[in-house]
């Protein structure tokens, strides 16, 4: 993510020393890349292997060979929770990507076209912003099944109007400025004008609605799964860990304490990075400062 | 104003369609046949035939949706597979519990965040606005449901203050609706807290950018006290993106408690769709989401007609 | 202010009505899992019924008592015909439906024909299927014939898809059930909970609860913190084995374990590549570790089984000894089959824990020997179409509740997809023998045919594991049949 700010056509370059200064963005960037680099350990090593069950050394409190302990099928906490931050990580990455790739799109051309173009797009935006966003996700596991691919389908539907909302306004302020009257004078068609001027002009502001919907993102998958309707196992899930600990809370509390914790140290730290992004990013907001 | 409103309520209609339409043709493709599940494993093939008829499945979709479509209209939602009772009787039961439960969440919420929010913006900058808008961000981060179980060990099992779940009906007597009343408590507690933080912060940045305007300063230099120019002008103008969030999350409180009901097992609307959906009970999923998208227009509708009360500029503007 | 007034009140008529409860208490509130998707039990299949009529509302002519024994209800005595083709059934004859209207020989006549027809709902046909005529002698005397002499007619007569409906009322039962039995329906808050109250113009022994109420509680940590915090009495069937510890703990509550007639079982599909070959089904059965599956799937409560038979009845055999845990053995079998390498299937898990946490278990014990399974966890309507009625499936996991069903493994086109007609041959002869000992000899003969077949995996009894209050009794300790009888229940002190 850090890579990608060195293309952001901000209007001042030494935005970087700012975003460093800015102590919500360090802190959520901190934590961020923690659960990243977390997530990307579990790719080629974790303390244990979690589809080897020992089933006799279930449900184990905190020691040395398992700082977590061990759950109700005798598996490894921090294992789990290590697994768990890459499936988080990846349905709510893919699903802002669904509401990113498709939301944009439909919010500059409406911005661009206008007309019944617009009226027809923000209609159909009213119909999705009108359902229920649970129900949905539970009638769409229901009819493909539950799984962690349906839960970003579920996710990233209702964060195509979110995005295409954010693009529309942000395109619509920046259609009567000067230098895209100017580049209307100069002949160039709304689509290269789109492209050229406006999405650039309006990235930062998507990226900081991006950040806000990735943590949203991480919630939504930990309460589908905690009704069983994201990941399956042998993938473990950080909502679906709190549903199995909840019956044993009174017997062995830490079962719940470390995917809970983990789902707000998680959200809390992209929220607080996508709050310092936008102290950094948004111009209006910096001049108030 | 009766030109904007008028319009507006033509887009909802429309949407309410579209929504009929999407609802319908979805629960169409879900797999899992409703006779069988009502009949269970041993059921011979003629049992079953007899109630697919009974239940009017082998009719071709479109008469079923325009019939559908039709009762709606006349305030008729068809009835239950599974219960056997009208849709609506059954919607006015759960009701009973998730719109005073909603209405007992938005209003914890909005008296906590509003003030926390004033006061951060107040004294912006503050050790004290630090504090509480790192609360803000902390509660916005808990899932409401992991807040529910940490509430429910505290109190129900822990002190056995409040009960950890059921919900008795509202009754007759003072004692009745006091425990009724006493079954809310957790629950809305664990939905207000996530609500309010999020309430608190879009308060404090309104305010923040209110009392950065010229006639709020103005205000102050004319020799207002501080208090009276932070509650009943400010506030005032700040209220528009308050209200907006206050919306949604209404809407949000209705339909979206499914999860909070599960932990509490108190049988509201949320929970009444989700057994619904796994019954295949298609007929009250499809008359709850109805009603529920209703509800998100109306609330957007009442939305629009309070701001423009807080605001007359948008009553001429628009 | 009002609500503090009003909290006063009722801290008031709390206390008020705690004190005037000196002699026993006679209401109860009892935790159930499962809403019904109505209250008649001749007309669902769904347990959840049963759960609260069988017994309290309902009767049949006969009826299971809480060993499995056949006792007689609403027939007070009967006598079979030498040839057992025929059996003339006395009535009692002060039994009153709810409604007030009186019980006679035309209601069983009614409801037996109705059971049988051909439009019927009956979930449980089957049971009925023996019967050629149903005829009344006199009010008080009904005479079944058969058309072929059936060992298990009277059990049969007992199960709650049988139980005596009037005509006057039968068709309003789904929505207010109108029986015989010593309690009455009073109200269904949907989605909340079911509450009875005693019949006073009951025929037989007048029940000691004024009043009982069933409440759903499908989530397993929500029942129990309401059993904790004293909102439901008792938890006839909790699911949450590993919350135990706690209530043992606690001298508030009694805790029960007893049987039920689920065999739960590692189905296998017999007719589909590479589970229609013996020696992989053997592989499998070697690979399964029971003591794992039962300690992780039921909180280690649960009796290991070898064959599709509950050990709590008298025919039992024990055939846990043919397939033991060996993992080398069932390695060298699949080699033997074919499959050095193991291969891949799927696992379909339909909703409750027992299957859910076992298929993680099995999964990964099948991997010891180099099968993998994909697992799909499925909704209760999804596993009754694709696994149930389309034998859409590779493996899955299921305890089949009913009580002594081993004749299912005869069925035609099951979804097992299992075919030997020496079982078949085994089950007709015991559908025509009366003989208890003759009977319990076949039925070992059907066990250990089918645990040689290595039909299925077999795995362990659900157990019943009952919780509730030290003051209570005269709960079921065992389930011989879905049913939560609270004819005998009353409180102690």
């Amino acid at each position: 993510m850090s890579a990608d700010m060195f293309f952001m056509p901000a209007p001042e370059r030494h935005f970087i020393l700012k975003a460093l200064q800015n102590r919500s963005f360090l802190i959520g960037l901190v934590i961020t890349a923690a659960i990243a680099l977390m997530a990307l350990i579990s790719l080629f090593w974790t303390p244990y292997d979690i589809t080897r069950l020992q089933v006799a050394a279930r449900m184990q409190g905190l020691s040395l060979s398992h700082p977590f302990g061990t759950d109700h099928l005798g598996r490894d906490i921090l294992s789990m929770i290590m697994i768990g931050a890459r499936n988080s990580i990846a349905v709510a990455l893919v699903a802002v990507g669904i509401g990113f790739g498709i939301g944009v799109p439909l919010g500059a051309l409406a911005a661009a076209r206008g007309g019944w173009i617009d009226d027809a797009l923000m209609r159909l935006n009213d119909v999705v912003f009108a359902f229920p966003a649970l129900i949905s996700a539970v009638m769409i596991t229901a009819v493909f099944g539950p799984g962690a691919v349906n839960a970003i389908i579920a996710i990233g539907i209702f964060n195509i109007p979110v995005f295409a909302r954010v693009a529309r306004a942000g395109a619509l302020s920046l259609w009567p400025r000067e230098f895209v009257l100017a580049a209307r004078a100069a002949g160039k068609g709304r689509v290269l004008i789109t492209l050229e001027h406006i999405l650039p002009n309006i990235m930062s502001l998507l990226l900081v609605q991006a950040t806000i919907q990735f943590a949203l993102g991480v919630l939504a998958e930990a309460g589908l799964s905690y009704l069983g309707l994201g990941a399956q196992p042998p993938m473990p899930s950080w909502g679906r860990m709190l549903f199995d600990a909840q019956t044993r809370i009174a017997v062995a509390p830490h079962l719940a304490l470390f995917p809970g914790l983990a789902i707000v140290i998680t959200v809390l730290g992209l929220n607080l990075l996508g709050d310092g992004l936008r102290d950094v990013l948004d111009p209006r907001l910096r001049h108030e400062r | 104003m009766t030109a904007f409103l008028a319009k507006r309520l033509a887009v909802g209609l429309i949407t309410l369609l579209a929504a009929s339409v999407i609802v319908f043709s979805v629960l169409e493709i879900l797999p899992g046949d409703p006779a069988r599940i009502m009949l269970g494993m041993n059921a011979s093939p003629d049992a079953l035939e007899a109630l697919r008829i009974e239940m009017g499945l082998d009719r071709p979709i479109l008469a079923r949706y325009l019939d559908w479509l039709a009762g709606m209209a006349t305030g008729d939602f068809g009835r239950s597979y599974t219960y056997s009772s009208p849709v609506l009787d059954l919607v006015w039961e759960r009701l009973a519990v998730s719109l005073p439960l909603a209405v007992f969440a938005l209003s914890l919420s909005t008296l906590i965040a509003i003030p926390v929010g004033v006061f951060s913006a107040s004294r912006r900058g503050s050790a004290a606005d630090t504090i509480t808008m790192g609360a803000a961000q902390v509660g916005v981060a808990i899932p409401n449901f992991w807040f529910a179980l940490l509430l429910v060990y505290v109190f129900s099992v822990g002190l056995r203050l409040l009960p950890a779940g059921g919900f008795p009906g509202w009754g007759e007597s003072w004692a009745q609706h006091w425990q009724a009343f006493k079954a809310l408590i957790l629950p809305a507690v664990a939905l207000a807290l996530p609500q309010a933080a999020i309430l608190a912060r879009v308060t404090r940045s309104a305010m923040v950018e209110v009392l950065g305007e010229d006639y709020i300063r103005t205000a102050r230099a004319k020799g207002l006290p501080r208090t009276q120019v932070l509650w009943r002008h400010a506030l005032r103008n700040a209220m528009i993106p308050v209200l907006t969030i206050m919306g949604l999350q209404l809407a949000f409180l209705l339909a979206g408690t499914i999860i909070i009901e599960n932990v509490f097992y108190l049988p509201g609307l949320g929970r009444l769709i989700f057994q619904a959906i796994s019954q295949r009970d298609l007929i009250v999923v499809e008359g709850v989401v109805m009603l529920l998208v209703a509800s998100v227009i109306l609330i957007n509708f009442a939305v629009d007609i309070c701001y423009a009360i807080v605001d007359p500029r948008l009553r001429a503007g628009r | 202010m009002n609500v503090f007034a009003s909290a006063l009140g009722a801290a008031a008529i709390v206390l008020a009505s705690a004190s005037g409860a000196l002699s026993a208490r006679t209401d109860l509130v009892l935790g159930v899992v499962l809403e019904p998707p109505h209250l008649d039990p001749t007309a669902g299949a769904a347990a959840a019924i049963d759960e609260i009529v069988y017994a309290n509302i309902f009767e049949g002519l006969t009826r299971i008592g809480p060993k499995g024994e056949v006792l007689p209800a609403l027939a007070e005595s009967w006598e079979v015909s030498d040839d057992g083709k025929t059996y003339t059934f006395h009535l009692r004859q002060n039994a009153t439906f709810h409604d007030g209207t009186s019980f006679d020989a035309e209601d069983v006549k009614f409801s037996l024909e109705r059971a049988m027809a051909e439009d019927s709902t009956n979930a449980q046909k089957v049971l009925f299927s023996a019967i050629e005529s149903v005829e009344v002698v006199d009010a008080a005397t009904v005479r079944v014939s058969l058309k072929h002499p059936q060992g298990s007619f009277l059990y049969n007569l007992g199960w709650g898809d049988a139980v005596i409906v009037a005509p006057e009322s039968a068709e309003g039962n789904k929505e207010k059930p109108i029986g015989t039995g010593p309690f009455k329906f009073q109200n269904w808050a949907r989605g909340s909970s079911v509450t009875i109250v005693k019949n006073p113009d009951y025929w037989g022994e007048p029940v000691a609860l004024e009043r009982a109420e069933f409440r759903f509680i499908p989530d397993a940590a929500a029942s129990v913190t309401a059993l904790l915090s004293g909102d439901v009495q008792a938890l006839p069937n909790m699911q949450a084995g590993d919350a135990l510890p706690q209530i043992e703990a606690d001298s508030r509550f009694k805790v029960v374990i007893g049987a039920t007639e689920g065999e739960t079982i590692l189905a296998m599909n017999n007719g589909k590549e590479p589970l229609n070959d013996l020696k992989v089904r053997q592989a499998i059965s070697h690979a399964l570790n029971r003591d794992e599956i039962i300690l992780g799937a039921s909180s280690g409560h649960g009796v290991p089984i070898g064959s599709h038979f509950s050990p709590a009845n008298e025919a039992y055999v024990d055939l846990t000894g043919l397939y033991p845990h060996d993992v080398e053995k069932a390695k060298q079998l699949l080699a033997e089959a074919g499959y050095p390498d193991g291969f891949s299937a799927t696992l379909k898990l339909p909703p409750p824990n027992y299957a859910r946490q076992g298929g993680e278990i099995i999964a990964s014990q099948l991997r010891e020997i180099g099968i993998e399974l994909e697992i799909i966890p499925m909704e209760w309507a999804q596993w009754l179409e694709q696994v149930f009625t389309n034998k859409d499936y590779d493996l899955t996991i299921i305890s089949h509740t009913e009580p002594n069903d081993i004749n299912i493994y005869a069925r035609e086109d099951y979804y097992f997809n299992y075919q030997n007609p020496e079982f078949n041959a085994v089950i007709e002869e015991l559908e025509l023998t009366a003989d208890p000992a003759k009977r319990n000899e076949l039925y070992g003969q059907a066990q250990r045919i089918i645990a040689e077949d290595a039909v299925n995996g077999f795995l362990f009894q659900l157990p019943k594991i009952g919780v509730w209050d030290a003051k209570l009794e005269g709960l079921w300790e065992n389930s011989p049949i879905q049913a939560n009888d609270l004819t005998k229940v009353r409180w102690t002190e």
